[in-house]
């Protein structure tokens, strides 16, 4: 089966770069299978978990504020962050979560709103990313 | 020997204490600025893959627009400086400081052409008391700073510039040489110079358009440059604050060794002395 180097690095460090086969990402316009010789591209990503098709197994990650770009010999996904389910703290990522949806249901300041619906769809990100294993 | 032997015996036992600590801090700083250089060396990759992508955009498109690259008349001018929390690191800070507060002096007449963005706990009280006007500050990083510690401030600067609050953005902070060098430097960070394309522009695709990548890759772009020059500005400060304490514990060891030697004169002096009285004295008897 042919594979392609997936890399994914944050400001801090490389988080990931292994052979794999495949992996998925939600872009902005709308979710991306990317396969060997994907042509080459660039594309800002959602708030959401990448997932990773490696020897047939399947690999989650949450990434968070990061683009995506294809080159023809290898993947490279930056992200501000990024973290592979072991390393995620539930209960801190559902505590997160509650406070941004209080700040939510209360006041309406709309800077306040946005960092609130980021902080939200983060915590949201990391919760799934741990389900889903 | 005028001094008392008492007093040189107290000094020396205050001196060694001092020592003692300026020893300690500097193997500290030792460790902590291998450690900040591990950090400087790991956040590279992301710096440069950045920089990649965005010069290859701008090289593979031509007359792309974008308000963070172009150059506006400049009314006000914001600044963000990098400083430390704690001192006793020889002339890091007053370095840095001395050369905004220059260029501040020579480009700008009133407090209302610039604004100031504050990292650091020592550049903060410099400017505070002098009243300068402080837009936003962080104080308290921890000696190895997370992307999301100055996430904030460095998106602040970013974004302010975006929305025309001002007109170009320098970064001043110290550049890591080595342990013994550090050059404080003055970068000018926006309007983003035409990024160095020497690379071989792949001809890539882009989703939604080369503007909308742009839109999130440049402000992206720069906060990574501010939160690479952190933690350069971090391995200067262990790298300065290690050569000050090794200099601090070269001065001790010399003033001890000279106290030592003058403690030991006085002492043979006061020996001399004695011996002399007794033999006077038993003359005196005979």
């Amino acid at each position: 089966m042919s594979t392609f180097l997936l890399e994914i690095v944050t400001p801090e460090r490389k988080v990931y770069a292994e052979q794999v086969s495949m992996v998925i990402v939600k872009g902005v316009e709308g979710e991306l299978g990317i396969l060997p010789n994907h042509i080459p591209l660039v594309t800002p990503l959602k708030i959401a978990p990448v997932t990773i098709k490696k020897d047939r197994k399947e690999q989650v990650i949450a990434v968070n504020g990061g683009f995506i770009e294809v080159r023809k010999d290898k993947v490279v996904i930056l992200a501000e962050s990024a973290e592979l389910p072991a390393d995620i703290d539930i209960e801190r990522a559902q505590a997160a979560k509650q406070r941004a949806e209080q700040r939510l249901s209360g006041k309406r300041d709309e800077f306040d709103f946005r960092r609130a619906e980021m902080s939200l769809q983060r915590a949201i990100n990391r919760l799934d990313a741990k389900h889903r294993v | 020997m005028a001094t008392n032997m008492r007093d040189i015996k107290r000094e020396i036992k205050s001196k060694q204490n001092t020592k003692q600590i300026t020893k300690a801090m500097e193997l500290v700083a030792a460790s902590r600025l291998r450690r900040a250089q591990e950090a400087a060396l790991a956040a590279r990759p992301y710096a440069e893959k950045m920089k990649e992508v965005v010069a290859s955009i701008a090289a593979g498109t031509k007359g792309v627009k974008h308000p963070m690259l172009e150059s506006r008349p400049i009314k006000k001018t914001g600044y963000l400086i990098i400083t430390s929390d704690r001192g006793l690191a020889g002339g890091y800070n007053a370095n840095i400081i001395r050369k905004l507060t220059l260029m501040i002096q020579e480009k700008h007449k009133s407090t209302d052409e610039y604004v100031l963005f504050v990292i650091g706990r020592k550049g903060r009280d410099h400017f505070r008391r002098r009243n300068m006007p402080i837009v936003e500050e962080v104080t308290g990083l921890p000696d190895s700073p997370s992307f999301a510690d100055i996430k904030s401030i460095a998106s602040a600067a970013v974004g302010n510039f975006e929305q025309g609050a001002y007109d170009e953005l320098y970064l001043f902070y110290n550049e890591f040489v080595n342990a013994l060098t550090q050059i404080p430097t003055a970068k000018r960070l926006l309007p983003l110079e035409e990024v160095g394309g020497s690379t071989a522009a792949a001809n890539y695709e882009y989703e939604p358009s080369p503007e909308g990548v742009l839109e999130v890759l440049l402000p992206k772009y720069a906060e990574t440059l501010i939160y690479s020059a952190l933690l350069d500005g971090k391995a200067s400060e262990f790298g300065a604050r290690m050569t000050a304490m090794g200099n601090a514990t070269k001065n001790a060891t010399k003033m001890i060794n000279n106290l030592t030697l003058t403690y030991n004169r006085a002492r043979q002096a006061a020996i001399t002395q004695e011996i002399s009285e007794i033999v006077a004295g038993a003359n005196a008897q005979s």
